[in-house]
């Protein structure tokens, strides 16, 4: 009996079941099919202005900084301050997104860099998939567009999201994934990021910067000024 | 191999523990800020009560319904283009585990953290195969510099104070400036990331755990602050998940209820920093990511734990929150206990994993507070459970000579309640007028386990019963 035959036989003589039952399978077949959404905190329901205003406490909470443009093409402009402010080096990294490549990064002083990262870069641009509000969360998936290595080698991520994709809940984001790339698929990596890397393994004092990036920069296009939630 | 199991003398190393300076002081910061944090978390959200209700509900479903939801699970994973390798217990997963490293020709390999892996001892079965496995989680690493294991589930490395950690890194990182200024924990954390970040890049295979596998999807979910994890996962040509059968979770929308509570219970935040759903190896297209993905599903003695006393504890999510609130694991700290699993989720899971004969001291190091059921995030009755497992020590003859033979002579008159009274009221009357002026005894014959280290109170005049008796009577 190999190993998988064996593990499977002990759970259905532990469980007393043959395995093709067909209430059990239905049961099974009805979860995954509807996949009921359970409970869902409230504090995310509301229009856009209360989603936004959200979004925006909950990053500025889980220590990320925050800015907002009118329009894409403000976007390389915040970029260039944000750099200038933190005293980085005007270099940037970022894939194939069109609607990265589409930005008049020229007015900048940015030198631009393109594809997967092999730990040598300080700053890298990624556009979100979407944001949570429940949570400050920014939703990336992998591919040419937005490389995986860009979220977690550079020391300062910088993450472009959309006003329209900043959605009330993670339930929200997997239904637009399931549009996306079909029910039951995901992309090869789904990242859920919330503020920079941390670490509290010394003394239980918590640290930004441990692997990951040490600054996260939340640029947020085309909402108008967002208002601070208190 | 891994971890050598000290469970059996648990009084011993709980002394011991009890009696380290630097462990103590250490183990202040368990009690302070885990605490804080997750009861500030908790009540930041209204529906967390619900959501704990949800959280079990769905564990319950999918053991319930575990068989087919592995076969799903499988399948979406094999279509994604991922392999699966069935493990009945740790040396079928360490095997599963060397041979993946062996034919790529790997020489080192990164870990993101994962306790299934201390479970089975797979660094040492990697290196019995000439394979050097670096740990990457900064308390991980912390330990390993040392030859130590995870005092904690979550924060491996929370034994230890800065000084210590400090006089490790100038042992282990020579090839730094011995004048470097690493008094603060930011300098520390700095110079770790700086060494490891090369181990990243130079790694062959990448090896972590899982916190969900996702029957709907075929994804794996690790969920870290310190994004360890995902460079590990990331960066080498292969990836290995290492991960026990209960992880499976129907949907994506039963993960995000898990989620919901894991961090708030964990470390009191909304959510950890990074929350990532890896399914299968890299497309065509993809500039990054693995060749291979590869996952070692483990039994290891959970499938039997189904249909019995213990199966709840398959409900566990590792969040430490029961270790966090537990007045016995803040006095003795995690290695005490002996194995891989410390605190109350440990006192019920060791035994069933490596035996009552080896572990039964460990379900008696509870005062049955109850902190840690009323913080769990899945339910789980953690003291009911110890309770069955002192059950099942005493059937077979396991707990001590005097307690067996105090418990039948208590028996003897349990039984005989004209008798208990009796025999209660004469004794009771007995100590009260030889404690009667002081009012507590220092010493006592047979009672030496508790007067050794405090006074026992003398009895008032009569007993509960008596008392009672009277009451209603005079009223």
């Amino acid at each position: 009996m190999t190993a998988r035959d064996d593990i499977l036989a002990n759970i259905r003589r532990a469980r007393g079941v043959a395995g093709g039952e067909a209430p059990r399978r239905a049961a099974v077949e009805e979860r995954l099919a509807r996949a009921p959404t359970g409970i869902i905190p409230a504090r995310a329901r509301g229009d856009a202005a209360h989603r936004l205003a959200l979004f925006r406490a909950r990053v500025e909470a889980a220590s990320a900084s925050f800015a907002t443009v009118a329009d894409a093409a403000a976007a390389p402009d915040e970029i260039a301050r944000y750099l200038r402010d933190a005293n980085l080096p005007a270099t940037l990294r970022m894939g194939a997104d069109p609607r990265l490549a589409a930005l008049p990064w020229a007015g900048t002083a940015i030198e631009i860099a393109r594809g997967a990262s092999d730990g040598h870069d300080l700053n890298a641009v990624s556009f979100a998939f979407a944001g949570i509000a429940e949570t400050g969360t920014l939703a990336l998936v992998s591919g040419p567009d937005n490389p995986t290595t860009l979220n977690f080698l550079p020391d300062n991520h910088i993450v472009l999201i959309e006003a329209a994709d900043v959605v009330a809940d993670m339930e929200t984001v997997w239904a637009r994934l399931r549009e996306r790339f079909g029910k039951g698929a995901l992309p090869r990596v789904l990242n859920l990021v919330t503020g920079p890397s941390r670490s509290a393994d010394i003394e239980q004092t918590l640290l930004l910067g441990a692997h990951g990036p040490r600054r996260l920069h939340v640029v947020l296009v085309g909402a108008g000024e967002i208002g601070r939630q208190d | 191999m891994g971890v050598v199991v000290t469970s059996p003398q648990f009084k011993d190393n709980a002394r011991q523990a009890m009696a380290d300076a630097p462990l103590q002081r250490a183990l202040g910061h368990v009690r302070k800020n885990f605490i804080e944090r997750r009861a500030a978390a908790a009540a930041g959200l209204p529906e967390f009560e619900a959501l704990r209700d949800s959280a079990r509900d769905i564990k319950n479903h999918t053991l319930a319904h575990l068989d087919l939801y592995l076969e799903e699970w499988e399948r979406k994973v094999l279509a994604a283009g991922g392999h699966v390798h069935w493990a009945r217990n740790a040396a079928e997963a360490n095997r599963a585990i060397v041979d993946i490293c062996k034919a790529r020709g790997a020489k080192t390999v990164t870990k993101g953290k994962s306790m299934i892996s201390e479970e089975i001892g797979l660094n040492d079965a990697l290196a019995a195969a000439g394979v050097a496995a670096i740990e990457t989680d900064l308390g991980e690493y912390i330990i390993q510099l040392r030859g130590e294991h995870p005092s904690h589930i979550i924060a491996p490395a929370v034994h230890l104070n800065k000084d210590q950690v400090e006089s490790d890194f100038r042992r282990v990182h020579t090839h730094l400036p011995k004048e470097r200024d690493l008094a603060e924990p930011t300098a520390l954390l700095a110079e770790a990331r700086a060494v490891l970040r090369q181990k990243f890049i130079e790694a062959d295979v990448g090896i972590t755990g899982a916190n969900f596998l996702v029957a709907e999807t075929g994804s794996s979910v690790i969920v870290t602050n310190e994004g360890n994890g995902d460079l590990t996962q990331t960066l080498p040509k292969v990836h290995v998940v290492i991960a026990s059968i209960e992880k499976i979770t129907p949907t994506m929308e039963d993960v995000a209820q898990l989620l919901r509570v894991l961090a708030r219970s964990a470390t009191g935040q909304e959510m950890s920093v990074y929350t990532t759903f890896s399914t299968g190896p890299r497309r065509p297209g993809d500039p990054d990511g693995p060749q291979e993905y590869h996952v070692v599903v483990l039994d290891n003695g959970r499938s039997s734990m189904l249909g019995g006393d213990f199966e709840d504890m398959l409900r566990c999510i590792r969040c430490g929150a029961c270790m966090n609130h537990c007045p016995v694991y803040h006095a003795v700290g995690g290695h005490a206990y002996g194995w891989v699993y410390p605190g109350p989720m440990g006192s019920v899971l060791t035994p069933t994993l490596i035996g009552v004969d080896k572990a039964g001291h460990l379900p008696n190091a509870s005062t049955f507070c109850g902190r840690c059921e009323s913080v769990c995030p899945v339910r789980i009755p953690l003291p009911k459970m110890m309770r069955h497992w002192r059950e099942r020590e005493f059937e077979r003859n396991l707990s001590p000579a005097a307690l067996r033979s105090g418990l039948k002579l208590w028996a003897f008159f349990a039984r005989r309640p004209a008798l208990y009274r009796l025999a209660t009221r004469l004794s009771t009357k007995a100590l009260h007028l030889m404690g009667r002026t002081k009012g507590r005894f220092a010493k006592m014959p047979l009672a030496s386990g508790w007067t050794d280290h405090r006074d026992l109170a003398a009895p008032q005049a009569d007993t509960f019963q008596a008392l009672w008796k009277q009451r209603r009577e005079t009223r």
